[in-house]
């Protein structure tokens, strides 16, 4: 045990180093005259540059009845502009010992290229090409729908949990597109059109609907030239709408759900509860949740753990989630994988007898400083993965944040008390608000 | 065409020099070698281990042994137990990673420079004194069979395992190193401590280092982790027979998509030809957009979300490998497009404009993967383990460009052999036969 304390104790002598050389001197930002902002992030160590075009657009942006679209349109930006052939900017990419690819969310749509620092300029050249000049046909539109069907198919079809996934958030939402998944539904997807393709892109791929963000051996004032000379040339779009959604109403009735499926080898609870997401300005209560879940489920020292693995052994993995990177309200999550020869019904009611034991006795104080700890040497970490820095920027600037949220969060964290962790935990874990699914295989009984 | 232009004129430029990564190669005052990049602007260090023979250590009948020691290491060492350790490892914000694969058992960390003593001391307990205390043995072991019991419904799992089976027959590589239910079920304490001997020696050492730290600094850290661990562990076993045979293997399973795994017979990474055979695999199947594979089946057919092939150059045995998925009643299709494809690369080769797009790919995407210094501290471990030079990475991208479309033509009749590919198809596939040998 001695060990113990003087490892406890040294943990008190530990000064990071947070204001000399932290991730944000590397970082700079600024807008184009056309409203395309964008943020570089230096890292001269070798000589590789990333570029990063973010749009703020996801398929919780898309039209009632054209789930995928930002999905599908994101796949079809690697066919014909008016100067590049079907496939040609790929094989650019890969003919200058490049790689690229591209991905969608629910509040966003990126595309990347890693690429030796010097080949940047074209990069950014064929990327502000693609923003406007796509030229799509017919016979693209039939190929590569069978193409993110398939995709779906994999992610999807083939998956028993994501099938699951899908039920638990469409009824998690009432009333906002975050309940309905990125991939889209399935039958929707098999009537996506050229039309609802082009009509998604002409809305929303526009420089004021977008931010460059480049990461690595690169230097700021260059990189302003550069995309002066490409992303700079092209027009703002005018009539870019405001990005209102349908919100959700208040939730005042608990829901349940069984999904059966006879893939399911390993039944499991999932629960999840509507949480507050970061936003401008106000990201305390974000913070302080994030705090929340690391503390409930993040690993062997975790409240969860300590409850149900080891004091007393009902499940054999627990955790907890929160992301609240995003444009509106987001979830706060749980998952309990109960133990051989323990019920559902056991297993959540072990969940729900740790929760509100926790609501009864509070934060650890020891936990709480550890977890800190951990997130101040993240931030010297994070020097050493430029692109990881590059993401959430991207990520926080297409969800209503700004660069200076982003730099103010390391520090909002570190303020976060442990009041203000009960707090928001009472806030937050309300039944009225929450799905509880079991995912369970079909010859299993319920009770 | 101005875009295009553009590019053309841009790929006459020669490519830029790969950042120059400097390995120093340290021998400890005991007598234990590593290589080190010092890399002082970051004030942290990342540290590779592998030990050589990995999951093919496992005596008989224990199988499984290997993958549950590796995952006990972090659970309570020395005078802490299993909490107690995860408490004062986050306590000083270092991260271990231990790993049991086919070949290796690999521990990564990471440390921040103000507390690498303290770090150390834990990850030498972890090493050399791992207690395995009863609970903690049953907590892993539970998990560990629950993993085992959702890839009896993973269709990925089911494949790659039938797959590994036909090719390696009672090998270790035969089957899955984290055991069956049933044999890690009746592991006990002593078989964890015996796999604990197996794996943990000197003669199969190998270390990468990259962050601020110096090379006596590093030595000395070295010799106080490492020093006192034995001379010798268990025999590595002999080479594995690949008993592939051309065919297809249908393991019948409720899902919309059909899940295959392809491959046959493949190439050492020693032998002279390994460059050729990467750059034919880059043409045929490499990860990019650009493949054959991928141009044929997805972007022409839209037959499926992604097809890749790969080498895959194992310590004992080498295949080529590749997958794909399409549903059920499309996986035919697909399955008939790949093994034209490797008829057609077998019997006509291919271009030298194709063979320079994959070389100008590989020798541009080779600096891509010396990102960050755990990676790269990793990269350091396995070249050691190939037993590739220390300059190895200032030549490696001479060595890809010296491949002529001729030798990539000479080995694509060598290597390929569309009658000796096999798949493996998991799924209720449409309109396809299982052959019968």
């Amino acid at each position: 045990m001695a060990r113990v304390h003087s490892l406890v104790a040294a943990v008190c002598l530990l000064a990071l180093p947070l204001s000399a050389e932290s991730i944000n001197d590397a970082v700079t930002s600024f807008e184009l005259d056309n409203g395309m902002q964008v943020v570089v992030v230096e890292d001269h160590r070798a000589p590789v540059v990333q570029q990063m075009v973010w749009y703020k657009a996801g398929s919780a942006d898309e039209p009632i009845g054209s789930s995928g679209v930002a999905h599908f349109l994101e796949h079809l930006l690697f066919k014909a502009t008016d100067t590049l052939d079907s496939g040609e900017f790929s094989a650019t990419v890969a003919a200058n010992g490049g790689q690229d690819n591209a991905f969608t969310s629910y509040d966003y749509t990126a595309y990347f290229q890693r690429v030796a620092a010097d080949r940047l300029e074209l990069m950014m050249q064929m990327e502000a090409d693609r923003m406007v000049n796509l030229r799509l046909t017919e016979d693209n539109i039939a190929t590569e729908r069978d193409v993110i069907l398939e995709e779906r198919n994999m992610r999807v079809e083939n998956n028993p949990r994501s099938l699951f996934n899908e039920q638990l958030n469409a009824v998690q939402y009432y009333n906002h597109r975050y309940g309905v998944p990125i991939i889209g539904w399935k039958h929707e997807m098999e009537t996506l059109s050229l039309e609802n393709a082009l009509a998604f892109y002409r809305t929303y791929y526009a420089p004021n609907n977008a931010i460059l963000v480049v990461s690595g051996d690169v230097d700021p004032n260059q990189v302003r030239r550069m995309a002066e000379a490409t992303y700079g040339l092209v027009p703002a779009n005018p009539d870019l709408p405001d990005r209102l959604r349908t919100q959700e109403p208040p939730q005042s009735a608990e829901r349940r759900l069984i999904y059966k499926d006879p893939r399911v080898a390993q039944p499991y609870i999932s629960r999840s509860y509507l949480a507050p997401e970061r936003n401008s300005g106000a990201q305390e209560k974000a913070a302080a949740l994030e705090l929340l879940a690391t503390i409930l489920g993040h690993g062997t020292t975790s409240f969860l753990t300590e409850k149900l693995q080891f004091e007393q052994p009902v499940a054999v993995y627990t955790a907890a989630f929160y992301s609240g990177t995003s444009l509106d309200e987001t979830t706060f999550d749980f998952l309990v994988v109960p133990s051989e020869g323990v019920s559902m019904g056991d297993a959540e009611a072990a969940l729900d007898v740790a929760l509100n034991k926790f609501l009864r006795t509070g934060v650890d104080a020891e936990q709480l400083e550890r977890i800190k700890m951990q997130m101040r040497a993240a931030q010297i970490y994070a020097r050493d993965n430029v692109d990881g820095v590059a993401n959430r920027y991207g990520r926080a600037l297409t969800t209503g944040l700004t660069v200076e949220d982003v730099q103010a969060w390391p520090e909002i964290l570190q303020a976060v008390t442990a009041e203000q962790i009960m707090a928001v935990a009472r806030e937050v874990l309300r039944p009225e608000s929450s799905v509880t699914g079991w995912l369970m295989s079909d010859d299993e009984v319920t009770q | 065409m101005k875009l295009v232009c553009a590019a053309l004129a841009w790929l006459a430029l020669s490519l830029p020099a790969l950042a120059e990564v400097k390995i120093q190669d340290i021998t400890t005052p005991a007598g234990i070698d590593a290589w080190l990049v010092e890399e002082h602007s970051i004030p942290f260090t990342a540290l590779e281990l592998r030990f050589r023979g990995g999951t093919t250590l496992d005596a008989p009948g224990k199988r499984g042994a290997v993958y549950l020691m590796t995952a006990l290491l972090e659970e309570g060492a020395s005078e802490l137990d299993s909490r107690e350790f995860a408490r004062a490892l986050e306590s000083l914000a270092a991260s271990f990673s231990f790993d049991a694969s086919d070949d290796s058992v690999s521990i990564s960390a990471r440390f921040l420079t103000e507390n690498r003593d303290q770090v150390l001391a834990l990850l030498r307990d972890a090493i050399h004194s791992p207690r395995f205390d009863p609970d903690a043995v049953e907590r892993v072991r539970a998990q560990v069979i629950a993993s085992l019991q959702n890839d009896t419904k993973n269709p990925d799992s089911i494949a790659r395992q039938t797959f590994s089976k036909r090719a390696f027959g009672d090998h270790p590589y035969g089957s899955d190193g984290e055991g069956t239910i049933e044999s890690v079920s009746a592991l006990t304490r002593e078989d964890l401590q015996q796999a604990h001997r197996d794996v943990f020696a000197r003669d199969r050492l190998y270390i990468g280092a990259v962050g601020d730290i110096t090379p006596e600094e590093l030595g000395a850290l070295i010799d106080k982790l490492l020093g006192d661990l034995p001379a010798t562990g268990r025999a590595i076993p002999g080479a594995a027979d690949v008993q592939l045979t051309g065919g297809v293997t249908i393991v019948d399973f409720d899902t919309p998509q059909s899940v295959a795994i392809f491959g046959q017979r493949g190439i050492e990474r020693k032998n002279p030809d390994f460059f050729a055979a990467y750059v034919l695999n880059q043409v045929l199947g490499g990860g990019s957009f650009e493949s054959r594979l991928m141009n044929e089946v997805r972007e022409k057919r839209g037959l499926t979300y992604g097809v890749y092939s790969y080498l895959a150059p194992k310590d004992l045995a080498a295949v080529y490998l590749g997958s794909v998925a399409s549903a059920n009643d499309r996986i035919g299709e697909a399955m008939s497009v790949i093994r034209q494809e490797w008829i057609k690369a077998a019997t006509q080769g291919v271009t030298e404009e194709e063979v320079e797009a994959a070389k100008t790919y590989l020798t541009g995407a080779y600096p891509l993967r010396f990102d960050g210094n755990g990676q790269i501290a990793s990269i350091l471990a396995g070249m050691q383990m190939d037993g590739l030079p220390i300059d190895y990475i200032a030549t490696r991208n001479d060595q890809i460009d010296a491949v002529t479309v001729e030798d990539v033509n000479r080995v694509a009749a060598e290597l390929l052999d569309p009658d000796g590919l096999r798949f493996v198809v998991v799924g209720q596939p449409v309109g396809i036969e299982e052959t019968t040998n």
